[in-house]
Formats: C-alpha cells, structure tokens, sequence
C-alpha cells in the first residue's frame, strides 16, 4: 500500500510540508516492501489548479493514502471521490521519518 | 433561521449522476437542468423503493420528521417538474457526500477522514492506535462551507460557483434564495 506524504525536502529528515497542492516534494513510501521514492512536486509553481493536479499525480502512481497538514477545498471531494484516505498532522516540525515509524509501528 | 446541520452518513451513494430525457420536441431543450441533492435522493429512495415508512425513514436518515417531509416533498416537487418539463436531472451529492467523516487520533494526534464510508473506523490510519474518535470540530469547518438558503422556508444547498442566488427559486417554496454570509 503506497502513502504520499508531502515533504519540505528530498530526504528522510526533512520536515513535512503543511501545504498539499504546493508543497516542494512527494515522499511516497510503500508500506508493502518498505521502499520508498521522492519525487518533486511538478505543480509546485502552479497558480491555479495545483491541488487536483496532484490529486491526478498521485493517484496514477497507485496512491491510497495522503498525508500533509492541510487540504483545500477543492481537493477534498476529489480524493472522496477518488477513495484515497487523508491524514493530517498539524504538529509542527513533524519529519518524513516520524511518520514512516508511525506507520511501521 | 435553521442552522447548518451536521453533516450526515451517506448510506448508498447513487450509481448515476443523472437522467436525461429523450426525443424532446425542438425549442424545448432551452431547460436548465433540475439539481436533485443527496438527501432528497435519499429520502425518495428510502420512501418509495425500500417502502419505509416516513417515520422509519426520517430514523434512518438522523433527520425530524417534518425535515424528513420536508426533503422529501422537495424531491417530488423536482422529478415531477423534470418529467413534465423534459428536464434533465442531475444527481448533486449535497454536502454529505463532500464532506466524509473525519476522526481524531489521540495517539499520535492526527486527524483523518474515512473514505471508504461503509466500513466502519477503529484504528488511527497511521499509527494503528484504537484511540480514535469522531471529530465533531469539523462541523465547523462545513458551517463555513459556501452555501445558499431560503429565508422563507430554511431549505439549504450548497452554493455553485458563478450562480446569482438571488435570482434563483427556492425548489420547496418558490421564494428567492439568498447566499449565506454575503450581502
Ligand atoms: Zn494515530
Ligand atoms: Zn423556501
Ligand atoms: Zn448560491
């Protein structure tokens, strides 16, 4: 099972990035075998529409959960339609590898 | 005036999301279409193709029984003005079908929404933690969601971008709608 997380950075110990749409990169981590890829947001730039193109990005890569610390108004029915769980964190200063031991538990 | 309700469970989302009418006569497809929202789906489903009774239904639906009536009158007055008037229907999932339940996780203090909404929740997707509960403070959140009401009767929709309300009919009493928290 894939879960995107939105990242600040293009490792393990970057921080989560609060924004979804515009955030700098994607950490998409399979809980399956354990690996995972970074990959940088192609809309970061984006004015307009940055959220569903995302939405798009991560759902061709097989992703069923999304984690990040907020998600707009436009982005939320879409991933309900789409069935792809959201998961937010509001704790500052949370990293990318907290929340991959907090998926292992 | 009514207060936005909370956001309640969709039980059988539709399998369409609308109905077309066919072999219309020329000059009459200038109609717009007829937004039939989810509770008045749902509420004409209940009554008369699984026959509950309104008492039953309004049960089912967490709703009173003159707001369940209330729906429910809405949903006939609609399909029967889109069947005489050739118009189209369009099935809207009104706002439980945007808003799914969300939950609070007390262990590692996330928030997440349940998607799959007939499963039922009991664990934190994250940290596998029993320690969830629902998370009534999103309510808030749908109280400032963009919507439109009747100030004669109380119906509520959910605002569509570029509409002028004010030129819009109340679809359960005709009178003019109004855009909450707008002027
Ligand atoms: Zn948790
Ligand atoms: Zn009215
Ligand atoms: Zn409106």
């Amino acid at each position: 099972m894939k879960i995107a997380i939105t990242s600040k950075g293009n490792t393990l110990e970057s921080e989560l990035d609060p924004r979804f749409g515009h955030c700098a990169f994607f950490t998409i981590y399979d809980k399956t075998s354990g690996g995972f890829e970074v990959i940088p947001n192609p809309y970061k730039g984006n004015e307009e529409q940055a959220g569903t193109q995302a939405v798009k990005f991560l759902k061709d890569r097989g992703v069923e959960k999304i984690v990040s610390g907020d998600f707009g108004l436009k982005v939320k029915p879409l991933l309900n339609s789409l069935l792809i769980q959201m998961i937010v964190i509001k704790k500052p200063n949370t990293t990318i590898n907290q929340i991959i031991e907090l998926i292992n538990h | 005036m009514a207060r936005l309700k909370i956001p309640r469970k969709v039980m059988n989302p539709p399998i369409v999301r609308g109905f077309k009418p066919y072999g219309k006569e020329q000059g009459a497809d200038n109609f717009e279409s007829i937004t039939l929202n989810f509770e008045e789906y749902e509420a004409l489903k209940l009554c008369d193709y699984d026959m509950y009774n309104h008492s039953q239904a309004s049960a089912i639906m967490n709703v009173s029984r003159p707001t369940f009536t209330r729906i429910y009158a809405s949903a006939r007055i609609k399909i029967s003005k889109a069947f005489v008037e050739g118009r189209q229907i369009e099935i809207e999932g009104g706002k439980v079908y945007f808003d799914s339940e969300w939950f609070r996780c007390s262990s590692c203090e996330c928030n997440f929404n349940n998607p799959h909404m007939q499963e039922k929740v009991t664990s934190c997707p994250l940290c596998g933690s029993k320690e969830v509960s629902s998370y009534p403070s999103n309510n808030e959140e749908t109280a400032t969601e963009d919507t439109c009401y009747c100030p004669t009767c109380g119906f509520e929709k959910r605002h569509q971008h570029g509409n002028r309300c004010n030129k819009e009919l109340c679809p359960t009493c005709n009178k003019p709608m109004k855009r909450r928290g707008r002027q």
